[in-house]
């Protein structure tokens, strides 16, 4: 806007226009004692915006469980780093920790899906590498809206390019996600982009300026104008008619500056000539320079006239409202300047010394030798308002959950349902987007996309391994969300730990992306309210406390919310990576169990969406105490090596969960189900707290789950071509090839973007 | 011992500076770009994959000008042995060091699988470990992999026994749908007309431990190893 260096007068009008209420206007001339500079003005905006202060969501964040129960200090699971940081640290023993956080890049992902997509997982590197970890593991979690609408497959196609082409070419493997479909997402694509780094323990760094004295570094890309009010104007409001107008909020990312960037960091991490450093991400060179003075209770000074600039002209309030990407503030200690600036000119990065860490906690901006920014740090970063705004149940609530089990027709054709099950682009293959994703390099990949968890070794930096593995997962049913979100929150963290332990491993702690609507609305505060109170108890029931996260709001086009989606991604911890279970069958002649009940639960299920065109209901129970008993069974089973395959029943029951099993390795099963419930919820209900095994033992497998008090029933028989799916008498209700399935399965995705 | 180049973007340089060590017991130092010569007593060189200088401009087009690249140069006219995989592959053609170029994959999209290669050429220094026309089970991680020489160049390499490697389908047929990229002739792997230069697209680096999908890629890592011992 300001491309002058006349500056625009500054007054409530134009504060408002900056997305500051009048009550907000009134604190900061409280503060400041007169009236700021336009460059102060746009600071207090993003600082204070949605996105970057969490004034809404804050009251509730703050019930969230942040640490682990009963934790010797430093053993495995204890929370080094709770949320506030750039990303959340916990240790996995060895002496060694994992820095995790998932974030959302929504609003720029739909007004410019290639790059909003790729500046998303450029950010949350950085939150991850700032803190002194190597990223080795990125997950990612993208919605759109159905994909036979031509938009949603462009949409579809650049976020695929953006996340593969910015992950692959920054050398960090994309080893899991999920993308899902619904009419919710139609004017608000959802773009969660999670990353896991690990890092020795005792040398995790903090975004602190701590020391008098010392040296503000910048490195990385010169500032341009771009991203300009992405964090307050794009990220913080609703799209309306205007989407379009708003791709120049969009920034452009940098691969290749991000991984010289990452080695250049990791490098001077390695010395000790750092005290502090943090990404520049939504708000820039202020929201970094006010976060880490405000932790470190310091104050700073700058000189904008030395900001490596893009640029001609650039007037102080873009050079510190710019987004532009691949940019990081460091303090380093003083004297060692000179052996930071080396490092990044090896990598032919720019490193400049922009200025000092004082004492007095104002944060002092000079331009062009004149000052144009004196106000005192922490009450713009830390006394940000904070509003418990009025929730309310919608008014369809009661609406959204009826569902009589006894008006829904019987399904009469269980083939026919599951072929248009595996057929739906939400149960059908994902190889399409997984194949456009480098999941290899690094080299510690046991277990990539498509399983129930990815399954990550452990390696060091001097490529010495612990003989341990991450496993990794993330998921959503928005659909059980908009139901009763607090039941869908649950249900996520249920699930995610479930599929975590299906590996072997022990779930240790989770990070969540909340995507919601306009919290203005007392309908969508409640729905994130109860979203909240979900996480946070089933977070305390597994013992995974919740380390990192990421909220996002105003995801509403034209008064249309998406359905509340609190994307949760877990992570767990695996013994002996050597023994470690997959989702599909790995061999003929094994022994199928059933662990855990399955209830006449079809509320909001993909079969009642799919056949019966409703989405109603309360969404299937989820018993905590169950989930924490069936978690431990898988642990100990795949210890005890009695446990062969493990893949939780999700979407789609348990004839989408056999199909798939079988898939992986083209081995078919025989399977009688004995339960006395009607078809539609034995074959697709969708009951928590179940998961299909095999074993070469299954007496013995039956033997742990009675003393874990697991429900488990041996069902069948792995071998064959065919998946033959009945009573245990009678003709069967499902008996199909299973290279039929699998290619119905496989050509869900691929057969609707033909041609477009 | 060996010498693994790292540009700047480079990505797989430690992957495979670790395959070599943990699978093979041998040593390799990473060598920045920036240098004019190779350690003392390098002998044999890998260019490993990744994103030199982002692909920018064209996939190796400016890692060719690295100053190590000379080195290389003088290393393999002295008949040592070079071996680039993926990004290396497409420095060692942009080199001159290597005939014919890698374009964008014939999909346009990324792709990252695993596939089948077919050794067409069972020999010193990166194939002596293979039967001849054994098939390999590699992955591939690339956009810029559809290798491509006119016609009369590729007819004369195909000649000359240059090419290595050809993908195939599963049971060794030709690959028909299994080329990942639509590369001539099905051509995932070829040498330089004296032997001593290779470049493939699939990473032999991550198919060297069963634990993470494999070991196939040691047939070609081995033999490299093999090759230099031999040597000594």
């Amino acid at each position: 806007m300001n491309r002058t260096l006349r500056e625009p007068h500054v007054d409530a009008e134009l504060a408002r226009e900056h997305g500051l209420s009048d009550e907000e206007w009134k604190r900061i001339l409280e503060i400041l004692g007169r009236t700021p500079s336009y460059a102060e003005l746009g600071i207090f905006s993003v600082m204070w915006s949605e996105h970057c202060s969490y004034k809404s969501s804050r009251t509730h964040l703050k019930t969230l469980p942040t640490t682990a129960e009963r934790q010797p200090a430093g053993s495995v699971g204890t929370v080094l780093v709770g949320p506030g940081e750039g990303a959340g640290a916990v240790a996995i023993g060895d002496g060694l920790a994992v820095i995790f956080k998932i974030e959302s890049h929504n609003h720029p992902s739909f007004v410019e899906p290639t790059q909003g997509a790729a500046t998303g997982v450029g950010g949350i590197l950085r939150d991850v590498f700032s803190m002194g970890a190597r990223p080795i593991a990125s997950l990612d979690s993208i919605r759109f809206g159905p994909l036979d609408d031509p938009k949603h497959q462009m949409l579809l196609r650049g976020v695929v390019h953006g996340i593969g082409g910015y992950g692959n070419a920054v050398g960090v493997p994309t080893v899991g996600g999920e993308t899902t479909f619904h009419e919710c997402y139609r004017g608000n694509i959802l773009v969660n982009a999670f990353n896991l780094g690990l890092v020795e323990a005792d040398r995790i760094f903090l975004g602190q300026a701590t020391g008098v004295g010392n040296p503000v570094i910048y490195v990385g890309s010169k500032t341009g104008r771009d991203g300009i009010h992405g964090a307050s104007l794009l990220a913080s409001a609703e799209f309306g008619e205007e989407t379009e107008a708003k791709r120049p909020t969009v920034q452009v990312g940098d691969p290749f500056t991000e991984k010289c960037l990452i080695e250049a960091c990791l490098e001077v991490m390695r010395g000790d000539a750092l005290v502090g450093i943090q990404d520049m991400g939504a708000a820039g060179l202020t929201c970094s320079s006010f976060e880490m003075a405000s932790r470190a209770g310091t104050g700073i000074e700058m000189d904008l006239d030395r900001v490596p600039q893009r640029a001609a002209g650039m007037t102080p309030y873009e050079l510190l409202l710019s987004e532009s990407q691949e940019r990081m503030l460091l303090v380093a200690r003083a004297g060692e300047e000179q052996r930071v600036l080396d490092v990044f000119a090896r990598w032919d990065l720019d490193a400049v010394v922009v200025g000092r860490v004082t004492g007095d906690g104002r944060m002092r901006v000079r331009w062009h030798g004149a000052t144009v920014v004196d106000i005192p740090v922490d009450p713009v970063a830390q006394s940000a308002p904070v509003y418990d705004r009025p929730r309310r149940p919608p008014a369809d609530l009661g609406e959204r959950q009826k569902l009589d089990l006894a008006s829904v027709e019987p399904e009469c054709d269980p083939q026919g349902a599951l072929e248009q099950l595996l057929d739906s682009p939400n149960l059908g293959a994902k190889h399409w987007v997984w194949r456009q994703y480098d999941s290899l390099v690094l080299g510690n990949t046991v277990l990539g996309p498509g399983g129930d968890a990815a399954l990550v070794r452990v390696r060091r930096e001097d490529d010495t391994a612990t003989g341990t593995a991450l496993a990794l997962a993330v998921h959503c049913n928005p659909r059980w969300c908009w139901l009763d979100p607090h039941a869908g929150a649950i249900a996520a963290v249920a699930e995610t730990a479930r599929r975590v332990a299906c590996t072997g491993a022990r779930p240790l702690a989770l990070t969540n992306c909340l995507n919601f609507g306009n919290p203005e609305k007392p309908e969508i505060m409640w729905e994130f309210a109860e979203a909240v109170r979900g996480l946070g108890e089933a977070a305390a029931a597994l013992g995974t406390p919740v380390v990192s996260g990421n909220v996002s709001f105003y995801n509403e086009t034209a008064g249309r919310p998406i359905h509340p989606t609190p994307t949760v991604a877990m992570v767990g911890l695996l013994a002996n990576v050597e023994r470690h279970a997959v989702s599909g069958f790995p061999a003929a002649g094994l022994a199928i169990l059933l662990l855990g009940d399955t209830r006449e639960e079809l509320g909001g299920s993909h079969w009642l969406s799919l056949r019966r065109g409703r989405e109603a209901g309360l969404p299937p129970s989820v018993d905590l105490a169950h989930e924490r008993r069936l978690h431990g069974l898988l642990v100990d089973a795949v210890a005890s090596g009695v446990l062969r395959s493990a893949h939780a029943v999700s979407d789609g029951g348990l004839a989408v969960a056999l199909a798939r099993c079988g898939f992986s390795a083209g081995i078919g099963a025989r399977v009688a189900l004995a339960d006395p419930l009607r078809i539609e919820a034995l074959l697709f209900g969708e009951s928590t707290g179940r998961v299909v095994v095999t074993s070469g033992d299954p007496q013995r497998l039956l033997a742990l789950a009675r003393a874990a008090g697991v429900p488990a029933r041996h069902i069948g028989e792995t071998g064959g071509a065919r998946l033959t799916l009945g009573r245990e008498h009678g003709a069967p209700w499902i008996d199909s090839e299973l290279s039929r399935l699998a290619a119905i399965w496989s050509a869900a995705i691929p057969r609707r973007l033909e041609g477009s | 011992m060996f010498a693994v180049i790292q540009f700047p973007g480079s990505n797989d340089d430690r992957d495979m500076r670790f395959a070599l060590k943990s699978a093979l017991g041998v040593e390799a130092q990473l060598v920045w770009h920036k240098e004019r010569e190779l350690p003392p007593g390098t002998n044999g060189v890998l260019l490993p994959g990744g994103f030199s200088y982002g692909d920018y401009l064209r996939c190796g087009a400016m890692a060719r000008f690295s100053p190590v690249m000379g080195a290389v140069r003088r290393f393999a006219e002295t008949g040592g042995p070079v071996l680039g995989t993926c990004n290396g592959f497409q420095v060692l053609c942009e080199a001159g060091l290597l005939p014919g170029a890698l374009l964008r994959n014939g999909g346009l999209d990324f792709v990252c699988d695993w596939v089948h290669v077919r050794v067409e050429q069972a020999a010193a220094p990166f194939t002596s470990r293979a039967r001849p026309g054994q098939l390999l089970r590699l992955p591939i991680k690339h956009g810029d992999g559809r290798y491509f020489a006119p016609p009369e160049e590729l007819a004369r390499i195909e000649r000359a026994g240059q090419v290595v490697l050809r993908y195939c389908a599963p049971d060794g047929s030709p690959a028909g749908a299994a080329n990942p990229n639509g590369s001539a002739d099905d051509v995932a792997g070829v040498r330089s007309a004296r032997g001593n230069v290779m470049g493939l697209m699939p990473h032999p680096e991550h198919a060297a431990d069963p634990l993470t999908g494999g070991t196939d890629g040691l047939v070609i890592l081995g033999s490299l190893v093999d090759k230099v011992a031999a040597a000594r």
